[in-house]
């Protein structure tokens, strides 16, 4: 008996040691393996009606993760962070990664503006570390990989589209690195995003689309809007106020622009079911916060439209220089969710009117015909009594060949000097032009940039399959620090919601917007495709000609013509000549 | 006194040529030889009365030039006033992508912005053009007019100075009896040669083609000013101004280079050296040359790098003329030969175009050993033909030797088709680009066509002239009526 009760008590010990062991073992094995410790995930929406009556839904989510890449040993196990981007991140030694999808263009003008604004077409800037030593074939590889990650062209970034921008685009992560040698820029505005970029993005997140906010996203509700953009950005951040140690942060965002009249047949009211076909039943579980915000700012007492059901919890941010006043939903309460276990959020409108931003931009080409041109780009501050600097960038491919000194810059008829000029002109086939300017803006103007190109007839393989419909220009990037309203708060490590934290905050006077203009359609002189065996025929007769008549001249010399005998004679002559006989 | 002689000796000569020629068909050796030492005696006389007498010629010929100039100035003065001076500074055919004033001012633009213009593809002048222009870009218009007048006034000079070569010669030819004697009618007179030299200036400065280029801006004007002053100093005999603008010319569009075989021609005959590979001094004459050509070309290119402190602008000037790599329309043949090629053929033809360019210079230089002046005309003829960025503005350089050749007319076959060819083609230009590029309604064939068709009519007039010149100097050596041996008129042919 006692044996026994012996034998089991080792048993239970030899259990208990084993157990302690393994889950000691696998402990330091994770430890050591990831060589970090927590990772976090956020996800949120933000809905905003916006003053011309569309609505505007912002997803974003964010995976914060306390890891170093850049490390001797590997970073294998990932928990939250898509592994994917974390070996890009590794392999290519990248510190900063932007990335987006846009179909569509932001109305700044309408819909004031967005949280993250983004260029039509894709857009991928990129920060390496310095410890690159070939950054043209580091970014020429990274391209084609994101290519395969996001199923988009991006492998058609060369030098002919990637420019280095020496003042607009800084890191926005931490790091005072700005030696923009590290740094590629690149657009492709003929860039068509569709579902087969939207699966792969959504693969990205720790749910999928199985949970949380992204059953939302889906591609048929999504794609049938006025706008349209995905992003992915990654940047390290630091992890408290005393910033000792960084962190990789992951940002996906989702901007999606729906016209209201278009899809509610003309009835004021929108619910998450009649955008997006879904209902919400749940957060993601892997989430530690998942929100809902709508923005009630321009509705503090419910005259402009009524949201259902209604919520006691009420935010406020600084968000683009205005404070505004948010309704919240707590998706990891159950109570969010009612008794019918789905949220199923609905906004009546009752008027509206129109909105002002403070900075917008717009640009056209001008000029007609297929010889010359001239790109306008159009600035507004709208600000009544506060003038500001904005960063203008241009990237022109090099087949539009800029003239520099027609380069006009006016506010209010009076000629405007740029402060700083960066110009870089185009090399053909090799890399375009880039011209970035500091330019200021007058209170409540509008300021006007113009340059004259001229188009260039490029050989008969470098167009694009459909020539006459012309050769986009990607959009001008107006980078500024808009004067703010309200005090902007500075502290980057403070819980805030995603939205308002995207952009590094120095001062509280201003904060950092971003705009871009349209991108451009230009149409350029075409050769007829069809021809190219006539033309070659044609112009090599038109040498031989030249060629056959000088030759002419010169090999043979003036003789006096005899008159040639008849046939008769000459059949004769022949039989004599056989004969032996002397011709006649 | 003065006036009277001229007289007398034109009623000579009229006497000679209107009544005693057509004599001449009749039998009767006696007579012809007086009246062959009539003309003879005439013509001794005119090159000891008048033309010899070098300054004198230049007073009286300095009015005609003087009006010819201030009128010339004044078109291109009033055209740079009104509002087709942007027009035509906008026109594909004046302004190539190496010559076009807007690069110009865009690359000084892009120096004042600390940004070297060679970094980019817009700038294709060479350094010397930059350096010329930083001083002088306000008074742009007033150097390309002087230019201009600087090309006139130097082939003004160049054509006097090689028609009283010609008399000489014609005049030893004559007194040593080389000539048949029915040939008298192709003998100049100096009555037609009088107005040649005013003629050439004239129609270089009032060809449209010059004006149209005057009024661009386009730098070609001052390439075409340093090949006629080079002209001019090789007619004059001096060797080492004539080596130092070759090089000159050389180093602003490479083509030129092949003129440097009428240069050493010319310049050799008239020291009387020998044509003859087994000589001694024909190689030393050679080597002076080319050492002072080489020389000054080492010069011009070491200042240019001195002045840019970098070597960018060979790849970007000598690169892009070479390698074609901007193919807006013009009036060539590369464009769009070189827009619808295969890419793995475009080396080859880009090789075979541009030796083309330089292949003639071999074969013409030995056939036209004697004549180097026509040589050189031909030289620029198949330059601006077939050079890989032409504008009208080198068309104009080798058209105003026309005039020079003015005797030849009688032999020239097909010159009235190709000068309604030629002006139809410069016609249709502005009309079909305007069909292709702004009305749409036509597309690049159309202007293609017309440039194939206006360089097919430059062939044609060049291998005329070479033609009429050939067949000249056949009838110099073998008499103007040739029969058959049947007695009857012989037609002659190329055989």
């Amino acid at each position: 008996m006692a044996e026994q009760k012996f034998s089991l008590s080792v048993c239970v010990c030899v259990c208990v040691c084993v157990c302690v062991c393994m889950c000691v073992c696998v402990w330091a094995v994770r430890a050591m393996m990831c060589g970090c410790g927590r990772d976090d995930f956020q996800e949120e929406l933000v809905i905003r009606p916006l003053h011309s009556g569309d609505i505007y839904a912002s997803f974003q989510f964010r995976t914060v993760w306390e890891t170093d890449f850049m490390r001797g040993n590997k970073v294998s196990h990932y928990r939250l962070f898509p592994k994917s981007l974390g070996q890009v991140i590794s392999k290519f030694s990248v510190r900063e990664l932007h990335i987006s999808f846009t179909q569509g263009y932001w109305r700044t003008m309408q819909w004031g503006q967005p949280f993250q604004p983004s260029p039509p077409g894709a857009e991928l800037w990129v920060w390496f570390q310095d410890s690159v030593t070939d950054v043209d074939g580091t970014w020429k590889e990274l391209t084609n990989v994101l290519s395969g990650i996001f199923c988009a062209s991006l492998n058609f970034i060369d030098s002919t589209n990637t420019v280095q921008p020496s003042a607009s685009f800084k890191p926005l992560g931490i790091g005072n690195e700005t030696d923009h040698r590290f740094l590629r820029y690149a657009t492709l505005p003929r860039e068509i995003v569709c579902t087969e970029n939207l699966t792969p993005w959504k693969k990205l997140l720790p749910c999928g689309s199985k949970a949380g906010l992204a059953v939302l996203l889906k591609s048929e509700k999504l794609f049938h809007s006025s706008f349209h953009s995905q992003a992915v950005h990654i940047r390290p951040v630091c992890q408290d106020w005393q910033c000792k140690t960084t962190s990789w942060e992951l940002r996906q965002t989702l901007n999606v622009v729906f016209d209201l009249h278009n899809s509610a047949q003309g009835k004021r009211e929108w619910s998450l079911f009649k955008m997006f076909s879904r209902t919400l039943t749940e957060a993601c579980p892997l989430a530690s916060s998942s929100k809902i915000y709508i923005d009630i700012t321009d509705n503090p007492q419910g005259e402009q439209f009524e949201v259902s059901p209604a919520t006691p919890l009420l935010s406020q941010a600084v968000v683009l220089g205005d404070r505004r006043t948010f309704s919240v939903y707590d998706l990891t309460q159950q109570i969010t969710f009612g008794t019918v276990r789905s949220l199923n959020l609905l906004i009546r409108w009752k008027s509206s009117d129109m909105l002002r931003p403070l900075l917008h931009a717009e640009r056209y080409v001008a000029g007609y015909g297929l010889q010359t041109g001239e790109i306008h780009t159009l600035m507004y501050n709208n600000h009544p009594y506060r003038s500001f600097p904005v960063l203008l960038l241009d990237s022109v491919p090099w087949y539009l060949r800029l003239y520099i000194h027609t380069l006009t810059v006016t506010s209010k008829g009076k000629d405007n000097k740029p402060s700083y000029i960066h110009y870089q002109p185009s090399k053909d086939r090799l890399r375009p032009h880039l011209l970035e300017m500091l330019v200021q803006l007058p209170p409540n103007s509008v300021t006007e940039v113009t340059v004259q190109f001229e188009r260039a007839l490029l050989k008969w393989t470098e167009y694009t399959p459909d020539p006459n419909h012309g050769f986009y220009v990607g959009s001008s990037v107006i980078s500024s620090l808009v004067p703010s309203i309200v005090a902007m708060d500075t502290n980057s490590t403070r819980e805030r919601p995603l939205f308002s934290s995207f952009f590094p905050c120095k001062e509280e006077s201003s904060y950092f917007v971003r705009v871009y203009t349209e991108p451009l359609l230009v149409n350029l002189p075409t050769p007829d495709f069809s021809m190219p065996y006539n033309v070659i025929c044609l112009t090599c007769t038109v040498v031989a000609v030249g060629y056959g008549s000088l030759y002419n001249l010169l090999t043979r010399s003036f003789q006096i013509e005899e008159p040639s005998p008849g046939l008769a004679k000459r059949i004769a002559n022949i039989i004599r000549k056989m004969r032996g006989v002397p011709p006649l | 006194f003065n006036k009277t002689l001229k007289l007398l000796m034109l009623n000579q000569w009229l006497t000679v040529r209107c009544v005693l020629i057509p004599r001449l068909k009749s039998p009767g050796v006696k007579r012809r030889f007086r009246i062959y030492s009539s003309a003879l005696l005439v013509l001794q006389w005119l090159t000891n009365k008048d033309y010899k007498g070098g300054e004198r010629f230049l007073v009286k010929m300095a009015a005609p030039l003087t009006l010819l100039v201030i009128l010339s100035v004044t078109i291109r003065a009033v055209l740079y006033r009104s509002s087709l001076a942007e027009v035509i500074s906008e026109r594909v055919e004046v302004v190539s992508p190496l010559t076009a004033w807007k690069r110009v001012v865009e690359g000084l633009a892009l120096l004042d912005l600390g940004v070297s213009p060679y970094s980019g593809d817009v700038f294709h002048e060479t350094p010397l053009i930059i350096y010329l222009f930083h001083f002088v870009v306000d008074y742009a218009e007033i150097t390309f007019m002087l230019a201009d007048v600087i090309t006139a006034v130097a082939l003004y000079m160049a054509v006097m100075d090689y028609n009283k070569q010609v008399f000489r010669k014609q005049k030893y030819a004559l007194e040593a009896d080389r000539y048949p004697l029915d040939c008298l009618e192709l003998i100049r007179s100096p009555k037609e040669m009088y107005y040649i030299p005013l003629k050439v200036a004239m129609f270089y400065l009032l060809n449209p083609f010059t004006i149209l280029s005057c009024v661009a801006k386009s730098t070609c004007g001052l390439n075409n000013a340093v090949i006629a002053l080079f002209i001019l100093t090789t007619i004059k005999g001096n060797v080492l101004l004539s080596a130092i603008f070759l090089s000159l010319a050389t180093y602003q569009s490479i083509y030129p280079l092949t003129l440097c075989a009428p240069a050493l021609l010319y310049l050799m005959q008239r020291q009387f050296i020998p044509v003859n590979f087994r000589r001694v001094s024909f190689w030393w004459f050679i080597a002076q040359y080319a050492f002072m050509y080489l020389g000054s070309l080492f010069v011009i290119v070491g200042l240019s790098f001195f002045l840019l402190g970098s070597w960018d602008y060979v790849p970007s000037v000598y690169g892009f003329i070479l390698s074609v790599p901007d193919l807006t329309p013009n009036i060539g043949l590369f464009w769009y030969f070189f827009a619808e090629m295969f890419e793995h053929f475009r080396l080859f033809f880009l090789c075979v175009f541009q030796i083309n360019v330089f292949f003639y210079t071999i074969p013409l230089s030995i056939k036209l050993k004697e004549h180097p002046v026509f040589l050189i005309f031909m030289q620029l003829a198949v330059i601006s033909i077939f050079k890989s960025y032409p504008t009208v503005g080198d068309i104009a350089l080798y058209m105003a030797f026309l005039p020079v050749w003015s005797h030849l007319h009688r032999f020239l076959r097909n010159i009235f088709l190709v000068s309604c060819v030629l002006l139809a083609c410069s016609a249709l230009f502005p009309v079909l680009w305007h069909l292709w590029i702004y009305a749409g309604s036509a597309n690049s064939n159309f202007y293609y066509a017309i440039t194939l068709l206006f360089n097919v009519a430059q062939i044609l007039l060049v291998s005329d002239y070479f033609y009429a010149f050939l067949r000249r100097e056949h009838h110099l050596s073998y008499g103007l009526y040739l029969k058959r041996k049947d007695g009857s008129e012989a037609t002659l042919v190329l055989k």
